[in-house]
């Protein structure tokens, strides 16, 4: 039996630490991510949650001490946001690369300069390589649910990957939706005790951190990469056992109204949700319009992205970051790539906007979608087109 | 392991060894010597995190390891907030009971790189938080593991290659920086200076240091003869001259007590420590004027608050 309660995102990963039981928080606070700390601490300062606090320094810290309490064993858990996760980006590489199966929730924030503390997704894409298992959330029950299953999947002995789940700064982080929690009993079947064979301890001493010579680094890399291709298949049983106890079941690549579509719009983040409203007007009035949620980044869904994308003709990928001077936003130029050795592929059109915080509304992807199909159909000579953006946009040329 | 001691004088020294032979650490190397005395003193009931430098490169390449005890390298500036998660990870899971409540010491290691400069705030954020920890800094003074570049612990007068000595400069133009007090002005329980030339007050103080509720800094001066350019055989000599000469004193300031471990009634002059060193070869005589003025006056406040805040 779960309690439906009012949750904003923030307190949504707070209730999912707090029934993961950890262990240790460490955590720099900064906007939009405050209230996940803040929450944390009264937990713990009032006896609700048994876990260490460490108030540290800075988020480079933050994330250092969530690597030193794993590699003892230690279930831990850091938040962060945009200007956080910059200074903690070396860090990541560790956790990933030593097998530390930590988890941070990414309250998402433009980076500076200027300076911005609103939602868009540069934050993100700046550490997509750093071998973290990666999640976008739509709504605070994906929140909540994402936070939950990421501990149990990134723990797994087959995978010890850490995990990012990622919710925008305010859209989701500040702002209260309906959530589902579940009873104490259900969270502990879904999520064991960890038990990671390789802590820290006396008893059996262990040299972690070695350092890797040219005749050994390359297989080191190799390995960790074949290690977190197969985590997949954990990360969908995950979702299966997931779905077999709390009744909602989550894929990697989401299907909405995706049917007979010849044109599906691609996005990741909670834009997805005002994105649907648009879908459903065109599909009363009977366009075959549809969209995919990429729900999980890292590692890429090949095959069921392929597979989703198979028999359309369009695809209009929404970029909420700017890959200066690159091919495309960074999802489209992904997928771009993904979908080129298919032997019937869509047309990919790009389209950035939502950059630090910018409103993208209901006119806005039905520009887009007009727009998308028109290029697709016209082509242009721009490499992706801008949204909601004052004053006519040319020049982004290759 | 049979655990045997070997009796020196009063000190009972371990048998064992915790660092393995067969390292990469440099003939002469004066930061080896130091860790082993360390090992021998936190036995095996230790978890230690190292910075990069020449500790973690020259004791673990891959696939060997010269550590027979639990031992973590992540990142060069890190090691305050690592052992800070170390200690607080442990602490839950034995407070939780998903591991047996034991003494166990967590014991974070670095250069004077990795702990004066680029370590610096993570080591103040540890000691401010007051996890109990003990920390030990290999000041080589400079950062020899990329090839003897100037860090704030290098002393006033050394050429290094950052900061050489040339037609118009005198090398390292600063005077190092005082990393003893930067500790102890964090109230810190146990604050020290070592240097393994004096094998049982170094091992003497990092017994203190570990079994000290709180955190506990030592500063370990480790002679570096391909840095210093001295002859490899001199390490144990150069490291005594330090202390006798007054520029490298050996105390401890515990619960803000000062106590001088050696002191001497009559310091040598600077010039005899220095002499022997190729990094101050450059040196003209007024320069070793200035350096030995200065090692008075700090000498001179040191003695002060000895007097002041006697142990
Ligand atoms: C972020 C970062 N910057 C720079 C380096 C390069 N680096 C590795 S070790 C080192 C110097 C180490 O000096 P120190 O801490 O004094 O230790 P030593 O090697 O002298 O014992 C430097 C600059 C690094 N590994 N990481
Ligand atoms: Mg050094």
């Amino acid at each position: 039996m779960s309690r439906r309660v009012a949750l904003e995102g923030s307190h949504a990963v707070a209730e999912a630490v707090r029934m993961a039981n950890v262990d240790v928080i460490a955590s720099y606070p900064i906007t939009p991510q405050t209230h996940i700390p803040e929450r944390l601490a009264e937990m713990v300062a009032n006896g609700e949650l048994d876990a260490e606090y460490i108030p540290v320094e800075s988020e480079h810290s933050a994330m250092s001490a969530c690597v030193g309490a794993a590699a003892v064993g230690a279930r831990a858990f850091n938040t962060t946001s945009g200007q956080g996760l910059e200074l903690m980006h070396e860090v990541l590489y560790v956790a990933s690369s030593m097998r530390y199966p930590t988890v941070m929730a990414i309250c998402n924030r433009g980076l500076s300069a200027p300076l911005s503390v609103w939602a868009d997704h540069s934050d993100a894409m700046a550490v997509r390589d750093t071998g973290w298992i990666q999640v976008f959330c739509q709504n605070n029950q994906e929140v909540f649910d994402m936070t939950l299953w990421a501990f149990r999947v990134g723990e797994d002995p087959r995978v010890l990957f850490p995990v990012m789940v990622y919710l925008d700064g305010f859209t989701l982080s500040h702002v209260i939706e309906p959530v589902n929690l579940p009873q104490q009993e259900e969270v502990d079947r879904f999520l064991p005790k960890l038990q990671y064979r390789f802590a820290l301890n006396p008893d059996n001493p262990m040299t972690h951190g070695a350092f890797g010579p040219p005749d050994i680094y390359t297989e080191a890399k190799i390995a960790q990469e074949v290690a977190f291709r197969k985590s997949k298949e954990v990360l969908l049983q995950g979702w299966k056992e997931f779905g077999d106890i709390f009744g909602r079941y989550y894929y990697p690549v989401e299907l909405y109204k995706a049917e007979n579509a010849k044109t599906l719009l691609v996005l990741q983040g909670s834009l997805s949700e005002t994105a649907k409203l648009v879908v459903d007007k065109r599909r009363e009035s009977g366009e075959p319009v549809g969209l995919i949620y990429l729900r999980l980044w890292r590692p890429f869904p090949l095959h069921e992205f392929r597979q989703a994308v198979k028999d359309v003709d369009t695809l209009i990928i929404f970029d909420r970051c700017i890959s200066f001077g690159g091919p495309g936003g960074p999802v489209c130029s992904e997928i771009r790539s993904a979908l080129y050795d298919m032997e019937r592929r869509p047309k990919v059109v790009g389209f950035v906007g939502g950059l630090g915080g910018r409103d993208v509304s209901v006119g806005d992807f039905e520009h887009v979608i007009d727009r998308g199909r028109e290029v697709a159909k016209k082509g242009s000579e721009e490499i992706f087109e801008t949204v909601g953006v004052r004053g006519e946009v040319v020049g982004i040329r290759g | 392991m049979a655990q045997e001691f070997i009796k020196f004088g009063k000190n009972l020294v371990d048998t064992r060894e915790f660092l393995a032979p067969g390292h990469n650490f440099c003939l002469g190397c004066g930061e080896v010597l130091a860790m082993r005395l360390v090992c021998k003193t936190l036995g095996e009931k230790v978890i230690i995190a190292m910075a990069t430098g020449c500790d973690e490169v020259s004791s673990t390449p891959l696939p060997v390891t010269s550590w027979r005890v639990p031992w973590v390298h992540t990142l060069f500036e890190n090691v305050g907030a690592e052992i800070s998660g170390i200690e607080a990870g442990m602490k839950a899971l034995m407070r939780k009971g998903r591991i047996p409540q034991r003494d166990i010491k967590f014991v974070g290691m670095a250069g004077d790189g990795g702990t004066m400069d680029i370590g610096l705030q993570a080591l103040s954020g540890a000691i401010e938080r007051g996890h109990n920890f003990l920390y030990l800094c290999w000041d080589n003074e400079a950062y020899m593991n990329t090839g003897i570049q100037r860090s704030s612990g290098t002393p006033y007068g050394a050429s290094t290659t950052t900061a050489p000595a040339g037609k118009i400069s005198v090398g390292q133009r600063t005077w190092k920086k005082n990393m003893v007090e930067i500790a102890a002005a964090h109230n810190i329980p146990y604050a020290a200076t070592a240097c393994p030339s004096y094998p049982f007050d170094l091992m003497n103080k990092v017994k203190k240091g570990a079994e000290i509720e709180g955190p506990a800094y030592i500063h370990i001066l480790c002679p570096c003869p391909v840095g210093w350019r001295f002859p490899s055989n001199l390490t144990i000599e150069i490291g005594r001259l330090a202390v006798e000469t007054g520029i490298f004193p050996l105390y401890e300031v515990e619960n803000g007590r000062y106590k001088l471990n050696i002191d001497r009634p009559k310091l040598k002059p600077v010039e005899e420590y220095i002499k022997p060193q190729g990094r101050y070869r450059h040196l003209p005589q007024e320069e070793l004027q200035k350096i030995q003025e200065r090692v008075n006056e700090e000498y001179a406040k040191l003695k002060a608050k000895v007097a002041a805040f006697a142990a």
